[in-house]
């Protein structure tokens, strides 16, 4: 068994200022096994990664590979012992092109043989089923396939240990199914695969043992077959899952009036984003969701509802009276609030207070001349730092430097600061630990309750069962259906995802 | 002007604070010069009443030297700190800018003529045409850089080429002197008030920068769209018109700048007036501890900037530095500086100062 | 060589022309109908295969410079010293060979000497210590500027005699002479700096083109997290890239002053910005990335010949050559912008 082993990572150390992000992790990678490396956000598993790979350099601790010691300072020392990582954010360069994104940065000599390299790729490719040719420039593939020939690359290396961090976010199934098949070929040929995930089925579908981590410190390392999904999501949370029950009964639903118009309602909106016209209505105190697959346009018609795409055409009503909306601002004087789906690039704004961070959509509103005062915003920040027990040093630490969950808690604050009558919630749980998750379920109903209307988008199905009275389902940027009652199963969302083809 | 705030943190000593606060470097870098300056010859803080050609009663000496020559420089400073806030880049044409505003200014004021015995129009009127044609070259600086996405280096390059031609063009390559006296006090002095006008002009500019970042949201917004263009977007603002707003802002200061460099000479000369300007309002926001690439700022310490190397030139020239020499000596103070600052080397003098502290424990 | 570059290799490829040779077939493109035009319309100067050469010898310089910085651009940076850098170079070679009295070999190495020692420590300071290119290079282009007028401030003609026959050494170019008034055959000639130009050019197009060393330039501008990624030493590449155009500054400046056989501290005054310029205008964005040295050249030549046009035009006044050079980059630089967002749009409709 011993033998076996092709990297061992002892007592690793590695703190950051003010955070002591892996303490004394272990970790036992063998030949020719999956290994899934499991925790919650903040749990300390990209960091690891990131020490494994030479990104960051560990305070502590050996890491062993192949029965050597090593000392594993940067990305390229990583590539030269055999270790190679695919990332969950794309590391290519655009501007290259396929071929060269596989090559690029490992060999030796300084010519590059052009022709041999570009049918060398070719080959890979044919071979992966990528649909893609060496000679192209990358930025003209879709990112699926980007991605994939990420993956190509880490596989072509030669690699004894392959790295694969969340690659799977943003491949639909089948290519997950593709890569799956790669994994499984790689096992075979002896590589030891270390795969980072959020998704369970994943995990039991190719993974051999399990290592869970939790606050920067090693939980244990698990057969698969040994250890039940339930054992498994507690030791995650180390807690048990009583709070993951049904909370939908803990709120009641707030009574629309008879005749009511509704909140919102939208026909034949369609914006430049690519999605096909759809209508859409809301009531009062209502909470629905889009579902759909990764790219089937749920994301895209909120956006088209909050102006954020350019809205081609369309009728929308708020209230019965019809309004026109072209850009946020139109929105958000309606009475709208979005929060966006990738909340790096399109909610925080980083190097700016978690104060200025919260006052900002409603500071927007209140207009150019009307700023509020100092002492204002600091109140305004505490209570909802309070409110929505946000974890942060103070209402000046800059928002980039908190956690995930924690950044949303901000940007929902943003939001709700504006009292909308109508909330937009776009994936506001990825990423996210389990805890503030539940939390931040709970608010949706919560304000529902109260009369707010509020749509929700989430990757996770179970999710919006829980939290959605009526679902629209989208497929190829079209609504192809709406679900309400009983038809809020698991299967039956599924089957209408799907279509009716399969 | 500006948070000159201490960062809240509760670790690290007061002085690591202090060296940690943005206005340390530009305030230090100051005291340093005037310190060098007063341990070299004492005598140089020294401000006497002497009389201008005019026979008017005025203040003289080496600071009220720095404070007048240096008020160019700090309102152009505003205004980059803007830029450079909202675009992530700098705008390399305002001293070509400068050029065609005062240009434009005399043009006004001569008519056809170039020696004209009588103004031919209200000084006043002149200033605004001179101002809003400034304002109009901003704005074309901030459509290039907001609407056709051009890197605000690049799309400003357009200007600072042609700036200085157009100047020429406009009053047909000929040199217009104004002998109007009244003319002369822009960049001069008042009759009876024995402090250079263009001290007042600037602290006119900066109070009023001060009252608009107070009562408006202009920081708010500037930082956001510097920050992250998509997420101000979603919050309701409008990034291109912010943007352009920066540029439009810088042009302002560009035309008041005009006003005092022109009233300097009463007359222009095409290819030397404020030339390298631009150099040293960016360097100006750089060495207030401003990144480059856009964001945050701090409008105090930018001014500081200014004047620091107000102060630098003023005293290389006293101490008989050839003003062609001047940029040399200039480099290497600013290179000292950006390497203090630099992060890295910040990062490296930190981590040095705990293991001091840690032997001392021991 | 334009044309044969920048056609795909792949055979059947041609919709993925990448953006680095749209922009620069762009270039190429314009270049040559702005000159058949001059030709045909204009006549003139432009006939003669003199004038032609001429545009290389003016600009041999300016090609060189412009090649270095294509070089940091690509990277993903600025240099805005090599003008003063270049002015400095005259300064000190024209100096040492007639106040000192030295020779031309070891002053042609004094000038690769004053450029690598430029490119060295700005190359440290960008890379190393993390600090704006700009910033930088702006200071190098001020200390630059300084030196020169403290090494000497009086310009002067070199009278240097092993310099002035080398610098009035020329190439006779092959089967391009004319007949002049008196029915002579005339050679058509290039100066020995355009010799250098065109090796520097086929150089450095070779390394970027060819070498992994090159191409890791481009993925540092590209998307320089994603190199480190990829294993790319990036440091060590922005490194390199102010090393190299420091270096180039310091052999532009050198065939500088071959052909003005002079030195004043004004010379190459602007020459930054004109190597910008013809960067950009051959196709080599700010962003990083895309950018390629034929287009370069192209842009040096464009550039030269529109203040031609304009001043044989009989628009001979100072001022439009400033005017017409930033219309040309205005142009350009709009051009750019609306290829790329087109394409970019189509990319995402295609997706």
């Amino acid at each position: 068994m011993e033998e076996n082993i092709v990297l061992k990572m002892r007592n690793i150390h590695k703190s950051f200022p003010g955070v002591r992000a892996l303490q004394g992790v272990d970790f036992t990678l063998r030949r020719g096994e999956i290994h899934a490396l499991m925790g919650e956000n903040g749990a300390g598993k990209s960091t690891l990664i990131k020490v494994l790979t030479g990104v960051y350099s560990k305070d502590e601790g050996q890491i062993n590979l192949d029965g050597k010691d090593e000392a594993i300072h940067s990305p390229q020392d990583a590539q030269r012992v055999g270790i190679s990582t695919v990332y969950q954010e794309i590391t290519l360069c655009p501007n290259l092109s396929v071929a060269e994104n596989m090559y690029i940065g490992r060999g030796k000599g300084a010519v590059q043989n052009w022709k041999k390299m570009n049918a060398d790729a070719d080959q890979i490719l044919t071979n992966l089923g990528i649909p893609a040719r060496g000679s192209q420039q990358l930025s003209s593939c879709s990112l699926a396939v980007q991605q994939m020939v990420a993956i190509a690359r880490a596989v072509d290396t030669d690699c004894k240990v392959l790295i694969l961090d969340e690659p799977t976010s943003s491949l639909d199934e089948q290519e997950v199914e593709k890569l799956f098949t790669l994994m499984r070929d790689l096992r075979e040929k002896g590589v030891g695969i270390i795969f980072v995930t959020h998704f369970l089925d994943q995990v039991y579908e190719v993974c051999d043992r399990i290592t869970v981590m939790r606050d920067g410190k090693l939980v244990g390392e698990f057969v698969t077959e040994e250890l039940p999904r339930v054992q498994l999501v507690s030791k995650m949370l180390g807690k048990e899952l009583d709070d993951l029950s049904d909370i939908q009964g803990e709120y009641s639903s707030y009574e629309a009036a008879e005749g009511e118009a509704p909140v919102f309602e939208a026909k034949g909106l369609y914006s430049d984003s690519g999605i096909k016209p759809f209508d859409f209505d809301i009531k009062k105190g209502e909470v629905n969701g889009f579902t759909g697959l990764l790219g089937s346009g749920r994301s895209e018609s909120v956006r088209a509802i909050f102006g954020a795409d350019r809205v081609l055409g369309g009728e929308v009503k708020m209230n019965g009276k019809p309004v026109k909306i072209a850009k946020p601002i139109d929105a958000m004087k309606n009475g709208i609030a979005y929060l966006p789906e990738d909340r790096k690039r399109d909610g925080i704004v980083g190097d700016l207070s978690v104060r200025d961070n919260i006052i900002l959509a409603n500071q927007v509103l209140k207009g150019f001349l009307k700023p509020y005062k100092k002492s204002e915003t600091y109140k305004i920040a505490d209570e909802y730092i309070k409110l929505l027990s946000i974890k942060t040093a103070s209402a000046d630490t800059p928002i980039k430097s908190l956690s995930g969950g924690n950044q949303q808690k901000v940007i929902l604050a943003r939001w709700l600061l504006t009292h909308p009558e109508y909330l937009i919630l776009d994936e506001p749980t990825r990423g996210i630990d389990v805890g503030t998750k539940v939390d931040i379920q709970k608010l949706v109903l919560k304000l529902a309750s109260e009369g707010m209307s509020v749509t929700f988008i989430s990757s996770e199905l179970d999710e919006m069962l829980r939290t959605c009275s009526r679902l629209m389902v989208m497929r190829d940027r079209r609504m192809v259906g709406e679900l309400s009652g009983e038809e809020l199963k698991q299967s039956t969302v599924m089957n209408t995802i799907a279509g009716g083809e399969k | 002007m500006g948070t000159n705030k201490v960062s809240k943190s509760k670790e690290g000593s007061l002085l690591s604070r202090m060296t940690r606060n943005q206005m340390f470097i530009p305030l230090a870098a100051l005291a340093a010069l005037l310190l060098f300056n007063l341990i070299l010859d004492p005598s140089s803080f020294a401000i006497t009443m002497d009389e201008n050609s005019a026979g008017n009663p005025v203040l003289s000496g080496f600071l009220i030297n720095i404070l007048d020559n240096g008020s160019e420089l700090a309102i152009l400073a505003i205004g980059m700190t803007l830029v450079t806030a909202a675009s992530g880049g700098q705008d390399i044409s305002v001293g070509a800018a400068i050029a065609i505003s005062g240009s434009v200014l005399l043009r006004v004021l001569c008519g056809s003529n170039t020696r004209p015995e009588t103004l031919q129009a209200p000084i006043l009127v002149a200033f605004l045409v001179a101002f809003v044609v400034a304002m109009l070259f901003g704005a074309f600086n901030g459509v290039l850089v907001a609407v056709f996405r051009i890197q605000p280096m690049v799309a400003t390059l357009i200007l600072y080429t042609a700036g200085r031609s157009i100047a020429s063009w406009v009053n047909n390559n000929e040199l217009p002197i104004i002998g109007e006296p009244s003319f002369g006090y822009f960049g001069g002095f008042i009759p009876g008030i024995p402090v250079p006008t263009p001290i007042f002009i600037a602290i006119l500019c900066l109070v009023a920068i001060w009252l608009v970042l107070k009562f408006t949201n202009l920081r708010l917004y500037t930082q956001s769209v510097g920050i992250n263009e998509n997420s101000a977007k979603l919050n309701g603002l409008n990034p291109t018109f912010i943007k352009i707003l920066s540029f439009v802002i810088l042009g302002a200061c560009v035309g008041v700048a005009a006003l005092i460099k022109v009233s300097r000479l009463a007359t222009i000369n095409y290819g030397v007036i404020a030339k390298d300007i631009e150099m040293d309002a960016i360097l100006a926001v750089a060495l207030g501890g401003n990144a480059l690439s856009g964001g945050k700022f701090n409008m105090a310490a930018s001014v500081v900037g200014a004047y620091v190397i107000q102060c630098l030139t003023t005293t290389l020239y006293k101490f008989k530095v050839p003003s062609t020499a001047l940029p040399a000596y200039k480099a290497v103070v600013v290179i000292l500086l950006v390497v203090l600052s630099s992060p890295v080397v910040r990062a490296k003098l930190s981590a040095l100062a705990p293991q001091a502290k840690r032997k001392e424990a021991a | 060589m334009a044309k044969t570059s920048s056609a795909p290799k792949q055979g059947g490829a041609k919709k993925s022309l990448n953006d680095t040779s749209l922009l620069m077939l762009i270039t190429v493109v314009v270049f040559v109908v702005m000159y058949l035009g001059a030709m045909l319309i204009l006549k003139g100067g432009f006939l003669k295969p003199q004038a032609f050469l001429n545009l290389f010898n003016d600009n041999a310089s300016l090609i060189i410079l412009s090649c270095g910085m294509s070089l940091v651009m690509i990277t993903g940076g600025i240099d805005i010293s090599v003008g003063g850098v270049t002015a400095l170079v005259c300064m000190c070679c024209a100096v040492y060979l007639d106040k000192m009295g030295g020779n031309v070999a070891v002053s042609a190495l004094l000038a690769l000497a004053i450029g690598l020692g430029f490119g060295l420590v700005q190359g440290f300071l960008v890379a190393y210590l993390e600090i704006q290119p700009f910033i930088v290079t702006l200071a190098g282009m001020f200390f630059a500027k300084g030196m020169t007028t403290i090494v000497n401030s009086e310009p002067f003609n070199v009278a240097h005699e092993g310099f002035k026959a080398l610098s009035g050494t020329r190439v006779n170019v092959p089967g391009m002479g004319t007949v002049n008034k008196l029915g002579e055959y005339v050679n058509a000639y290039v100066e020995i700096g355009v010799v250098v130009a065109l090796v520097v050019v086929i150089l450095m197009f070779c390394m970027l083109r060819w070498t992994k060393f090159g191409r890791s330039f481009y993925a540092v501008g590209g998307n320089s997290q994603s190199a480190l990624m990829l294993g790319i030493n990036v440091k060590r590449t922005k490194f390199m890239s102010h090393l190299l155009c420091g270096l180039l500054a310091g052999v532009g400046g050198f065939v500088y002053f071959l052909h003005v056989a002079s030195c004043a501290p004004s010379h190459a005054s602007g020459a930054e910005m004109n190597a910008i310029a013809s960067s950009i205008i051959g196709g080599t964005l700010l962003t990083g990335g895309v950018g390629n040295i034929v287009g370069t050249m192209f842009g040096v030549l464009s550039l030269s010949t529109i203040k031609n046009i304009v001043s044989s035009a009989g628009l001979g006044e100072a001022w439009w050559t400033g005017i017409t050079t930033a219309a040309m980059l205005c142009l350009f630089l709009v051009i750019q912008s609306v290829v790329m967002s087109v394409r970019k749009k189509k990319q995402l409709g295609v997706k």
